[in-house]
Formats: C-alpha cells, sequence, structure tokens
C-alpha cells in the first residue's frame, strides 16, 4: 500500500484533530451533564471547577450516630435497611491466654445503621483490646466498579469528584449494588432505583458542608475542595498530619475517601 | 398453613449471622430467582444450538434426526431468554435504553446486541433458511389459516428451484459456522456479567464465562435428549437409537469438560485460599450445602458421569431399553443439576456479606415476582412456545 503525500497529510491532520478534540468532547460533555442530568446542584454551578474530597479519622469518631441520622433526614433516605453513611463498631478481644495468639475475635456490630448509638459492648471491658468506631460512605473510587458496569450510563462519575446517579434514567437492575464492594448502594423501595450518597450535591453545590460532615461533633469527617483549598484547610491539614489508608485496596478502585486510625480488620 | 409456619420460624429465626453491611440487610437478595432462570434458560438457547450446529457444521449424519428439533428448541428459548431479566428490572419501562444509550463498559448493556445479533442475524435467519423450501410446499399443500401463515413465512420469496435451495443451504452453513462463536459470545457474556463483579469472590473470577459455556452446551444437549425422548413418546415413534447414543456421547464428552473446569476453579479457589475463602467454605458446608454438593456436584455431574460413562464402556452390553432409561434419567438430572448451578452462583453470591464477616439467609416464597410461581410460569413459557412450534413446523410425517 502505498501512501501519499496527501493522505499522510489528511491521516496526520485527522490525529491531530482528534486530539484537540478530546479535552473539548469531555468539556462538552460536562456541560451536557450539568443540563441534562437531574442532580440537584445549583444553578451556574461548575462542577469542573472543583474537586470534592472527604476524610474521615476514627480515631475521633464517638459512635453518636448523628451523621447517620442527619443523611436519612436530609437526602428523605427510605425506612427500613436503606443507608447512604452507616457507623460500623469494631471490637477487638484480647487472645486467650495460652492460645499464642495476637489477637482474640474481631465483632463488628452496626445496629439500625449505628444512627441511633450503641448497645454496650457484648464483652467486658478487661476483654477488649481495642474498640473503635469507622464511619462509612461512599468512597467516590477513582475507578468505581459501579459507574463501570451501569448499562446505561446513568450513574457517572461528575467532574468534581461526587459519584451520582441520574434517578430519571436508572432502570433499576442492581448491577451496580452487585459492583460495590463496599455495600454503599441499595435499591430504593420508593423509586425502583439504586440511589448511594451523593456528598449531599445539593448542598456541596451551594457552598454547604455534607449534612454528615455539618452535625459530627468531633469533626470526625473532615470535606474539602482539592482544587480551591482555604487557608488552613481541613482536608489539606488531616492528610499532613495522618498516614492514611483506604478501604479494599487490593480492589485497585482507588477510593478518595481516606481513613485515618483504622485497623487491617476494617473491610 | 404449613407455608404460614414456616414464615413464621422463618421471621423468627435470625436472617443473619455476623455482621452484614446494613445495606445487605434486605428480606430478599437483589436477584432473586428470576436472575437464576435468565442464565439458565440463556444456557439452554446456547447449547441446543450448538447441538444443531454438530450436524450442519461438524457433520454429525447421525443426528439428522433432532436438527430442527434442537434448531426450534434453542429458538423457543431464546425468545424467552430476555423475559426473567426484564421482569426483574426496577423500571422495565427503561429497558430500551440498554440498547439505545448503552455504556460500552457494562457486560450487561452488550449482551443486548448479542441478543439481538444472536436472534436476529443467526437464528432466525438461520430458521428460515432451513425452512424456505418447506413453507413453500406446505403452504401449496395445507389451505386456510395454516396456508396464510406458511406463506407469510416465506416473506414473498418463493423461489424453490435448485439454484436457489442450493443457496439457501450455503447461506444456512456459513450461518451456522457464524452461529457457533456467536452462541459462545452470547453465554459468555452472561458468565461475563457474574466474572466481572471483582468485588463479589464468588462471581470475579476469569473462568465463568468458560463454565457458563461449558455447563450451557452440557445443560442444552441434555434438554435435546430430553426434548426428542418426550416427543417421541409423544407421537409414539420409535427413538432413533444410533442418534440418541451419538447425542449422549456428546453429552458426555461436554459434561467431561464441563465437570473438569470446575473442578480446576474449585481447586484453585481452595489451593491459592485468598481473601474470602473462609466463608466461601462455610457457604459449601451449610449454606448452599444441599444445592451444591448434592444437587449440583453429585446428583447433577458425578451421577450422569457415571451413568452415561458406563454406557460409552459398555454400551453393547445393555438392551435398549435400559439405555434409554439411563439416558433420559442422566438428561434429567443434568437439566435440574445446571439449574442447581446457576442458583448456587446467581443466589450463593449474595448469600455471604461483601464485608466477609456474615452470612444471609434467603427462603423463597411462593407468590410475588421473585417467587416459585413466577419462576414456573417463566420457565414454562418456552416449553409451550416450542409445543406450537413443533406443531407448525415439525410435521410427524418424515421430512422430505
Amino acid at each position: 500500500m502505498s501512501l501519499s503525500r496527501r493522505s499522510l497529510l489528511a491521516k496526520v491532520g485527522a490525529t491531530l484533530a482528534g486530539v484537540l478534540a478530546a479535552p473539548i468532547a469531555r468539556t462538552a460533555k460536562a456541560a451536557v451533564q450539568k443540563v441534562l442530568v437531574s442532580t440537584g446542584a445549583a444553578k451556574g454551578y461548575d462542577p469542573t471547577k472543583h474537586k470534592w474530597a472527604m476524610a474521615i479519622d476514627a480515631n475521633r469518631c464517638i459512635g453518636c450516630g448523628l451523621c447517620g441520622e442527619a443523611c436519612k433526614k436530609e437526602n428523605h433516605v427510605p425506612e427500613g435497611p436503606y443507608y447512604r453513611t452507616w457507623i460500623e463498631r469494631y471490637i477487638i478481644t484480647k487472645p486467650r491466654p495460652g492460645t499464642g495468639a495476637a489477637r482474640g475475635e474481631t465483632l463488628v456490630d452496626c445496629p439500625e445503621g449505628g444512627m441511633h448509638g450503641f448497645p454496650p459492648a457484648p464483652v467486658a471491658k478487661e476483654e477488649i483490646q481495642h474498640s473503635f468506631f469507622v464511619p462509612k460512605l461512599c468512597n467516590l473510587c477513582e475507578h468505581s466498579a459501579c459507574v463501570q458496569v451501569c448499562p446505561v450510563g446513568a450513574t457517572f462519575d461528575a467532574p468534581d469528584g461526587a459519584v451520582l446517579i441520574d434517578p430519571k434514567y436508572c432502570i433499576g437492575c442492581g448491577f451496580c449494588i452487585q459492583a460495590c464492594p463496599y455495600g454503599c448502594r441499595f435499591l430504593s423501595p420508593a423509586t425502583k432505583t439504586a440511589e448511594k450518597c451523593t456528598l449531599c450535591y445539593h448542598r456541596i453545590t451551594r457552598g454547604l458542608k455534607p449534612a454528615c460532615v455539618e452535625v459530627c461533633p468531633t469533626q470526625a469527617r473532615v470535606f474539602g475542595d482539592l482544587k480551591n483549598p482555604l487557608p488552613d484547610d481541613p482536608i489539606q491539614q488531616f492528610y499532613q498530619n495522618n498516614r492514611v489508608q483506604a478501604l479494599k485496596p487490593h480492589l485497585g478502585t482507588e477510593p478518595r475517601v481516606f481513613y485515618a486510625g483504622i485497623d487491617k480488620e476494617v473491610r | 398453613m404449613t407455608s404460614e409456619i414456616t414464615n413464621y420460624v422463618f421471621e423468627a429465626m435470625p436472617h443473619f449471622e455476623g455482621y452484614v453491611y446494613p445495606n445487605e440487610a434486605t428480606q430478599q437478595p437483589l436477584w432473586g430467582v428470576l436472575i437464576v432462570l435468565y442464565p439458565y434458560i440463556t444456557g439452554l438457547v446456547a447449547g441446543a444450538f450448538i447441538m444443531a450446529s454438530l450436524v450442519r457444521v461438524f457433520n454429525v449424519r447421525a443426528l439428522e434426526p433432532v436438527y430442527r428439533l434442537s434448531l426450534l428448541t434453542a429458538f423457543a428459548f431464546l425468545l424467552c431468554a430476555p423475559l426473567p431479566l426484564l421482569f426483574h428490572l426496577g423500571h422495565p419501562e427503561r429497558c430500551f435504553e440498554v440498547m439505545m444509550t448503552p455504556h460500552l463498559t457494562s457486560p450487561m448493556a452488550i449482551f443486548g446486541f448479542v441478543y439481538a445479533w444472536y436472534l436476529m442475524a443467526v437464528l432466525l435467519l438461520e430458521l428460515w433458511l432451513d425452512y424456505r423450501r418447506d413453507f413453500v410446499e406446505w403452504s401449496a399443500r395445507t389451505a386456510g389459516f395454516k396456508s396464510i401463515l406458511y406463506r407469510l413465512f416465506t416473506v414473498g420469496v418463493t423461489d424453490v428451484s435448485e439454484p436457489a435451495v442450493k443457496l439457501d443451504h450455503k447461506l444456512g452453513h456459513v450461518l451456522s459456522i457464524i452461529g457457533i462463536p456467536s452462541a459462545f459470545l452470547l453465554h459468555g457474556y452472561v458468565g461475563f456479567i457474574f466474572g466481572s463483579v471483582k468485588a463479589n469472590p464468588w462471581w470475579g473470577n476469569v473462568l465463568m464465562p468458560i463454565i457458563f459455556i461449558m455447563s450451557a452446551m452440557v445443560s442444552g444437549i441434555a434438554l435435546c435428549v430430553f426434548n426428542y425422548m418426550v416427543l417421541s413418546w409423544v407421537r409414539r415413534k420409535t427413538i432413533d437409537m444410533k442418534c440418541l447414543d451419538v447425542m449422549c456421547m456428546f453429552l458426555f464428552y461436554a459434561l467431561v469438560v464441563d465437570a473438569a473446569i470446575e473442578a480446576l476453579d474449585w481447586i484453585h479457589r481452595v489451593y491459592s485460599a485468598e481473601e474470602g475463602f473462609q466463608v466461601m467454605q462455610y457457604m459449601a458446608r451449610e449454606k448452599l450445602f444441599y444445592t451444591l454438593n448434592l444437587g449440583q456436584a453429585t446428583l447433577g455431574t458425578l451421577v450422569p458421569f457415571l451413568l452415561l460413562g458406563s454406557l460409552q464402556l459398555f454400551r453393547r452390553h445393555v438392551p435398549e431399553l435400559g439405555r434409554r432409561r439411563m439416558y433420559f434419567g442422566s438428561a434429567l438430572l443434568i437439566l435440574c443439576g445446571v439449574l442447581a448451578m446457576r442458583w448456587n452462583v446467581v443466589i450463593g453470591g449474595q448469600l455471604f456479606s461483601k464485608s466477609l464477616r456474615g452470612v444471609m439467609s434467603y427462603k423463597m416464597e411462593f407468590a410475588g415476582l421473585e417467587g416459585w410461581f413466577m419462576g414456573a410460569v417463566l420457565f414454562s413459557l418456552p416449553f409451550i412456545i416450542l409445543t406450537v412450534m413443533i406443531k407448525l413446523f415439525l410435521s410427524e410425517q418424515k421430512p422430505k
């Protein structure tokens, strides 16, 4: 096959045009998303100018459950076993003497999503080696398994880092719920569509904090905009002051919700 | 009354042991019996088609008597394959979005296209090419509604000259060749829907599509054996023993490969014993004991393996009646075994928490969308369609 100059030029030109078109297409996509998708964002909000992130300091969490309750109320999460955020309690017991084990059992519970606090520990205080609370929410994965498997693209990565669902588009197949490794999604009995934490998108796009962050009495939940850091930004401070962990890193989902002060037993 | 009591006992029993994520603590698993039926029916399609292509592509002449039956079986089941998937959707009215605005990284989105391709471009066309000459002949021979129906099926192409029929055959042959990878693709994709879920150690497995394809072939051939024997019995016709022997020989070899791959999968799981192995062990020992060990492994694989295997060795020493009974029994057991396998995959994968710290219980209800009744109706539907098609397209007189 011979390649004439004219055709070579055309090919190079086409490639260049393609390369140039990519960012334009991406911006156009964001613009279309802004118009068409029912995200609850404020008018005039530009998702490309922000990058939201949440971090959780488990050392600070006292398991009061206010965040869970606030989330249910703020987002009208259906009654029953449906949660956009919840709090787990981990109790790791001391090993039985003579077993040669480093630790005993790991007991995890989360009554009613931890929304109303926790009952007294099921083991005596002297037998506990470690006990701590872990608030959970959508992990805002960089490579979200849920977005990958959605057959119609109803769930998508917003340019500002939130993983959202268009309820008018979701067909309710439940594939994303199966694909989320963290159990963060549920099929709403009311709308028959998938639902999840949106970082309180209707709030953050209006300059407010997510409800769970707002009510946390100990600032265990830290929220911020990575593209527009404030002076003494709490999230930047969190990254600086802690060595952080993500949940289930072996799955390659690259969560953007970082944890400090959790244990290997946390999954 | 009994069901009330069992319901009461079930309500009283803890549904969960250990810790499950709060969103997983629902009464019913997200994907119920409908999603068990979906890969089962799709598998039967793929298997029955492979059975038919043994005649068309691989020239296994002995199987000629079941060629059309297996094609019609594949078609009847293919028509019903997406129904369970459709019914389980939260918004079935939005189902066409899967085709209109597919999200190309989703295994489920591509299934729509693979399905449409297989239905329209492969199976329907192959059936039409195979039947066209007969349609022309039947439309002339019969009268009234049937004649009109047959004439409609010809789609106006009534040329039955030698070259035209030859062309039909040639095209049919080409389509069969395209059909084999398409059948693999169809069911491989169903396997991939589960195999691609890395969050779930029970599903996320590179062998899943291959396991699905092999078990599909096994179940599809078993269905053809079952249909052929039942049809012969209903029509009081003698069974072509040579055909049955050959069918069951292929059934046996497919079963060997299927069992080998599934065993390989388990050996790998046990040996590598990765994260989540403990909970899987618990599932196999407790939650899925009957369906996995008894249903899938023993009755669905081992017994038919021994029955069919012994017939491969001692066929000549077994009288015809005995052979027929053994074949029929094996086919039925395999059909049940593969259904158990689908159950174990779909339901089993949802009976443990993704926190790998706890398990859920599941009791199937009778009524409701995900109940016994609905499942039974959906599974009878392809048989009803097949009966009508056999009445129309599989005349009792010897074809040609």
